[in-house]
């Protein structure tokens, strides 16, 4: 694709926006993917000179005719050789108005994997189809996984509209087909767009093809977007992650709890108790990075200090005596399976949530998910790369699970394999 | 679902974050991720900006009690005075342990040779990685930044290499929501990164909010320099200028801060950090682009070196 000069807004890089949003794209191979993130960045003017130099000059020495703007994602050798996107990229770029941290995810081999790493922090996903073809079951799949990792915004963008004709009623269908599937799936926000990432329509700027659509661009909607939920709904989560003790001769007797709030707020004087031990105490103190503060949210990291000398360690859970999660030995769980070597029962793991790690073994798996409509088949006897499955897991000691639906923060886990350290699984709990 | 969404503006939340209290909250997250899964880990630390944040971000984790790791500087044997100036006098001031792995030794052991093309650069892979074995390091922090460079987009925050320190890009391990797995076998470490997520202008920003003091090299100043690979070079010790390389002063800056044989500076009059920021928020060129000679060598110049242990 040539990188049009573009006419319309001028996004330079701004030094005023403060808010940001992580969002991830996910297409199948072909539908133009790498040619969206890379317009993106080109007409939001998030690609430098330097840059852009580089990806012309790979171009030519590849023969190709125009600038290749997939090239500007593709980073590794064995991706550029094979034309293919192998791994989770991070990209970033910004707009007067917003902050991006961009998960690319390839539509390529492992591709479950890798769309469920990059869904498991992005509050928003685009999934990319291609007009000519429709929803495919790769859309589908996509789909099932943002709804899955619960992503709060979905956006389908219909690309290559240039290819149908910009015909509206093209778009019709396949934003009504998807629309009726998103719905069985749970995803509750979904806004659809007709975009041709390769001639620039409703990306960054709107279409002069399509007079009949009068919704926002890729670009405004990203940036328009609400993020960050309210924390006063959700329950208050601390799990601890190291005990700050400085024990000098100004401070002997100083412990504060150090962690990042995974979900909530907790503020001075509020009854808590600290899980496993169910010990209460009250929060005395909280300290945001060097500044006292009567209250704090998830996820700012912060220290904290109880009224009463309990004992507690990186491990536990502080979290409000009214408001405490259940505490099993039974983890009850849909996991995506992201190793090679398979998952089965009996396999011995240790199992890391939050800042707990305890030794588990896999007692059950009893059904297996197929990605298409998230149907489940009973007995598949094991998980293998990039399966999705219900696994029934029995910890040596009780953690303090909630369900993801309700945290994505304090519902995920992982397995891990306590020979060698590999990551197996990525849980989310019932 | 919404076909047609009104333009509204986004939602300011009190409950909302700005994106440095995000970035440096995360980044706290990861230190202290690692002091409690670690036994022994180390900063590296250059003297240049990211290091500089991130031995802040440390201290910040950690206060009131001391940071709870080491320091290690690969010392090229070409460092801006200016930068080892400074390294000594943080050192100093916070009460911290520095280690130095020093490439100049490995010439004069005759271990390494030095290139032809003078950068030392490439010879710090070897320093560092049998600095690590020897002290057996098994979290090593480093100022990499995903938006530096297409194979560092790749990365994992907790980045395993192997007894070799050997990253390859086919072992890294998933990584989801914030849960970082640190386990390893014996003899492995992992890479950890907490500005993965920074950008060069937030790190920028970060360092005029908290007021942290820098080498003075990162502001405009007169130098004698002259021009190679497109670049203005510092006159030193190192084998710079050759007679066909005319030396001028010139008001220039460092963008990034590395050994003095390949990191050239820009011209600028960027006197104050707001300007810096200026100058960056409107700037053409990424940092590597404009001041690193040793990333133009291929396409896959840092992706190869990556793999062989380099940072």
């Amino acid at each position: 694709m040539t990188p049009s000069t573009g006419t319309g807004t001028s996004t330079t890089l701004s030094t005023t926006a403060t808010d940001t949003l992580r969002f991830a794209t996910a297409g199948s191979v072909d539908d133009g993917k790498s040619t969206l993130v890379g317009r993106l960045l080109h007409d939001s003017k998030s690609v430098l000179a330097d840059q852009l130099e580089a990806v012309e000059h790979a171009s030519r020495a590849r023969g190709q005719q125009s600038t290749d703007l997939a090239l500007l994602t593709d980073g590794l050798r064995a991706e550029r050789e094979q034309g293919i996107t192998i791994d989770v990229a991070y990209r970033y770029f910004a707009t007067p108005r917003r902050r991006f941290i961009l998960a690319d995810t390839p539509g390529h081999e492992q591709y479950t994997r890798n769309m469920v790493t990059g869904a498991s922090t992005a509050e928003l996903t685009v999934i990319l189809v291609d007009a000519r073809n429709g929803v495919v079951e790769q859309t589908r799949r996509h789909a099932a996984i943002a709804a899955l990792l619960r992503v709060p915004h979905v956006v389908l963008a219909v690309n290559k509209m240039d290819l149908a004709g910009y015909s509206e009623e093209v778009f019709a269908a396949i934003t009504d087909e998807f629309a009726r599937y998103a719905a069985k799936l749970g995803i509750a926000e979904l806004t659809a767009i007709p975009v041709s990432a390769l001639a620039g329509d409703n990306v960054v700027e709107p279409s002069a093809h399509m007079d009949w659509y009068g919704g926002p661009t890729v670009l405004d909607h990203l940036e328009n977007v609400p993020t960050a939920g309210r924390p006063e709904g959700a329950p208050g989560r601390f799990p601890v992650q190291y005990v700050t003790r400085p024990q000098t001769p100004e401070l002997p007797d100083y412990r504060g709890y150090a962690g990042q709030i995974a979900s909530g707020s907790l503020y001075v004087g509020q009854p808590v108790s600290v899980l496993p031990s169910g010990r209460t105490s009250t929060i005395a103190g909280i300290d945001v990075l060097g500044r006292r503060a009567d209250s704090a949210f998830a996820p700012q990291s912060v220290t904290v200090s109880l009224a009463d000398d309990v004992d507690v360690a990186r491990g536990d859970l502080i979290a409000p005596t009214a408001d405490l999660p259940p505490m099993t030995r039974e983890v009850t769980a849909t996991v995506c399976h992201v190793a090679d070597q398979p998952l089965v029962p009996g396999r011995r793991v240790l199992l890391k949530h939050g800042t707990r790690t305890v030794t588990a073994i896999v007692k059950d798996i009893p059904s297996r998910l197929t990605l298409d409509d998230l149907s489940q088949h009973a007995g598949p006897g094991r998980l293998t790369a990039n399966d999705i499955g219900r696994v029934v897991v029995r910890t040596a000691e009780p953690v303090a699970l909630d369900g993801y639906a309700a945290s994505r923060r304090t519902g995920s886990f992982l397995l891990i394999d306590p020979a060698d350290g590999t990551t197996l699984s990525a849980g989310m709990a019932d | 679902m919404t076909q047609a969404a009104t333009r509204s503006t986004a939602q300011e939340t009190p409950y909302a974050l700005s994106h440095l209290d995000a970035l440096e909250s995360e980044a706290v997250h990861i230190f202290r991720e690692v002091a409690g899964e670690f036994e022994n880990p180390v900063i590296l630390f250059s003297g240049g900006k990211d290091s500089i944040v991130m031995l802040h971000l440390a201290l910040k984790a950690f206060a009131p009690a001391a940071v709870p790791f080491s320091l290690l500087h690969v010392d090229t044997g070409h460092n801006f005075p200016e930068v080892l100036e400074y390294r000594d006098r943080v050192v100093a001031a916070h009460g911290l342990r520095l280690h130095v792995a020093s490439v100049q030794e490995y010439i004069d052991r005759g271990v390494l040779r030095e290139r032809p093309d003078g950068t030392r650069n490439p010879l710090q892979t070897l320093p560092l990685t049998e600095k690590i074995q020897s002290e057996r390091f098994d979290a090593v922090f480093g100022g990499g930044r995903r938006d530096e460079e297409k194979a560092r987009a790749k990365e994992r925050v907790f980045s395993l290499r192997d007894e070799f320190s050997q990253w390859d890009p086919r072992r890294q391990r998933p990584e989801l929501w914030n849960l970082y797995n640190g386990r390893h076998a014996p003899g492995e470490h992992v890479r950890v990164f907490p500005l993965s997520n920074w950008t060069e202008l937030d790190v920028w920003q970060y360092i005029a909010r908290e007021g942290i003091d820098l080498p003075e090299i990162y502001f405009a100043h007169e130098r004698e320099v002259f021009s190679r690979s497109g670049m203005w070079l510092t006159a030193g010790e190192w084998g710079g200028p050759k007679d066909t390389e005319p030396v001028q002063i010139r008001l220039v800056r460092y963008r990034t801060v590395g050994d003095m044989s390949c990191t050239g500076a820009v011209d600028s009059d960027a006197t104050t950090l707001e300007a810096v920021i200026t100058e960056i928020a409107a700037s053409r060129l990424t940092e590597r682009g404009a001041t690193r000679a040793d990333d133009k060598l291929s396409e896959a110049a840092m992706e190869d070196r990556k793999r062989e242990g380099y940072f």
